[in-house]
């Protein structure tokens, strides 16, 4: 008896100790440099230059933030907006061609499988060649454009997305698809009116976890859709770096802008994020 | 086809196993074979295609518009040139540390966050928000921390009188740098796959170990550890992955600087590539997919087989 209360108070104290110590060097390692963007792009020119970790004793969040979206012929709002489209096409593309393969790939058993799905394996690991995929979309002429860089985001995140629809298809009865039948329902129908419906929570995973990749993807645009046209955020704020080398607080601001679709995201779909990330293990 | 076609009234046997056909029952299938045509033709244009082609391009001297075939020179020049040869080694040491790093750190990680302890649920959101902050923000964010004179870093280390070095400016320092940072970025995620483990091991196996007078160290050593192997395995896999191919940290810390100290063949693909070398840069691909090809399938092999063995 008296040992388990003895326990139960050393276990008391390592719950608080612990937590503690957990939140000090948490606070030191994670929060200072999410802390050091905020007050970096709320301060003025001048002291943003000192690159201090203070709070800003002037208080310029609305002129950066007015600076930074005017800043060379709003290219901010055109790198959004681009990156906005970029994100929602590929997503919902990605999305239904994967949900069709992953599907037809668990229920029907033919010998093209181990091809198939030696080819979704690949995916996940062959990393993209570069140059000859830039020659493959000059002559089909979806070089430059955003239409091609969608398309470039499917072709690469489609393995992982085939691989999440494959393992949850196989947890939906295949009776469901028999009765859809006898009720005469074709191919098309049985997929997109009773299948579909039925993804939906790994159809929200999916979207979340894509979108985040998508959005912060910085090497495909960097390749295939080149100038300022297209430009999306990630390539504006790796051009600022060079451009705002003296204005820190107009770079961090665009950090800061750049960063809070992520944290609404993480917010309202945490659950969805952290099951599809951590499903890792159908991903190996 | 037929082989491939079934009644759809029948059932199907679990283990997948064909029911025969016969004329009768003949119909077109429920699951049809052009459901794979939207995602095929994608993937094979800008996917399989370019990777085929590459095993050409790599053995050309290639500008956009011609090609001349010069055999096995791409490969020798970046073999011989000390700056490409490099980015070899500085690939795999970048992609060994990361992954080493993650597995230990986010083991411990998890270990402690899933412990009775307050706080926890939003000690697992600070460490794993990183995950989802884009490279290329992390990256010029800490490029500004990891200043030599203004950074907060070495502000911090003076405090406690320690002379912090260049971290990104000393070329002997300058990749290590950069991976910490990945490190710090990447082992939220790490640190979420082991919890899902942890979580998942039955109580019973502690109590039962309790019960033998085992403490808390070799609960850990004897329990947990061993049964952590398949999220070490999807761990290590994932980073290796993403390691042999990083970029967007690298490029936008220090673009392979100071010199050639921190290239890595992804970088030096986009060098070669901006510079109109084409076929080198191809070249440079060729040897990533090799290399990733020849780390990741024979220990994606390894690491299964060991757990089929268990």
């Amino acid at each position: 008896m008296s040992i388990a209360t003895q326990r139960s108070s050393l276990n008391r104290t390592y719950s608080r100790i612990g937590g503690l110590a957990g939140i000090i060097v948490s606070a030191v390692v994670f929060l200072v440099p999410f802390a050091f963007i905020f007050v970096t792009a709320s301060k003025t020119r001048g002291e943003a230059a000192l690159l201090e970790f203070s709070w800003p004793t002037e208080w310029a969040f609305v002129e950066n933030l007015v600076e930074v979206v005017q800043s060379r012929d709003y290219i901010l709002i055109t790198a959004f907006i681009n990156s906005t489209i970029l994100t929602v096409a590929s997503v919902a593309i990605m999305v239904i061609v994967s949900a069709m393969v992953g599907y037809v790939l668990q229920r029907r058993k033919s010998r093209w499988n181990p091809l198939i799905n030696f080819f979704v394996l690949a995916g996940l690991i062959v990393p993209p060649a570069v140059v000859p995929t830039i020659w493959v979309m000059q002559s089909l002429g979806i070089y430059k454009t955003l239409h091609g860089l969608v398309l470039i985001e499917v072709a690469f995140g489609m393995a992982f997305c085939i691989l999440m629809f494959r393992a949850f298809v196989s947890t939906i009865p295949r009776e469901l698809d028999e009765a859809a039948t006898m009720d005469g329902a074709g191919p098309v129908r049985l997929f997109f009116r009773v299948i579909f419906p039925l993804l939906r929570s790994v159809i929200v995973t999916v979207i979340v976890v894509q979108a985040v990749t998508v959005f912060n993807d910085f090497q495909n645009p960097l390749y295939f859709l080149p100038g300022d046209k297209g430009a999306t955020v990630q390539v504006t704020l790796y051009n600022f770096q060079g451009q705002f080398s003296t204005s820190w607080n107009l770079l961090f601001m665009d950090i800061l802008l750049i960063t809070v679709p992520m944290l609404v995201m993480y917010i309202f779909f945490n659950r969805q994020i952290v099951a599809g990330m951590t499903s890792g293990a159908v991903k190996g | 086809m037929t082989d491939t076609l079934h009644a759809p009234q029948q059932a199907i046997p679990a283990d997948g196993g064909e029911p025969a056909p016969t004329r009768r029952t003949r119909k077109r299938s429920n699951y049809p074979m052009w459901f794979y045509a939207p995602a095929g033709v994608i993937y094979g244009a800008l996917f399989v295609v370019p990777t085929f082609a590459s095993f050409y391009f790599a053995l050309t001297r290639w500008t956009i518009f011609d090609s001349e075939f010069i055999g096995l020179e791409n490969f020798k020049t970046f073999f011989a040139e000390p700056y490409l040869f490099e980015s070899l080694l500085n690939t795999l040491f970048y992609a060994t540390f990361t992954s080493g790093a993650k597995v230990v750190i986010g083991l411990l990680l998890a270990v402690f966050l899933s412990s009775q302890i307050i706080a926890r649920g939003y000690l697992r959101s600070v460490v794993f928000f990183p995950v989802l902050v884009s490279a290329v923000g992390v990256g010029v964010t800490f490029s500004v921390l990891m200043d030599p004179f203004d950074g907060l870093i070495n502000k911090m280390l003076a405090v406690v009188g320690v002379e912090g070095p260049g971290w990104l400016t000393d070329p002997d320092l300058a990749l290590f740098s950069v991976a910490l940072v990945d490190v710090w970025r990447g082992v939220g995620l790490a640190t979420l796959i082991y919890i899902a483990g942890i979580v998942a091991i039955p109580q019973e196996y502690f109590e039962a170990a309790k019960v033998d007078g085992a403490n808390a160290w070799r609960r850990f050593w004897h329990v947990t550890l061993p049964l952590m192997r398949p999220a070490t395995t999807t761990v290590i896999i994932l980073s290796l992955i993403g390691g042999l191919r990083s970029f967007d940290l690298i490029w936008t810390m220090t673009k392979g600087g100071p010199g050639f100290s921190s290239d890595v063949l992804a970088s030096v693909v986009y060098k070669q590539y901006q510079a109109g070398f084409y076929g080198l840069s191809t070249a440079g691909n060729v040897v990533l997919f090799v290399l990733v090809a020849a780390i990741v399938i024979p220990l994606f092999w390894f690491l299964n087989r060991k757990e089929v063995d268990q």
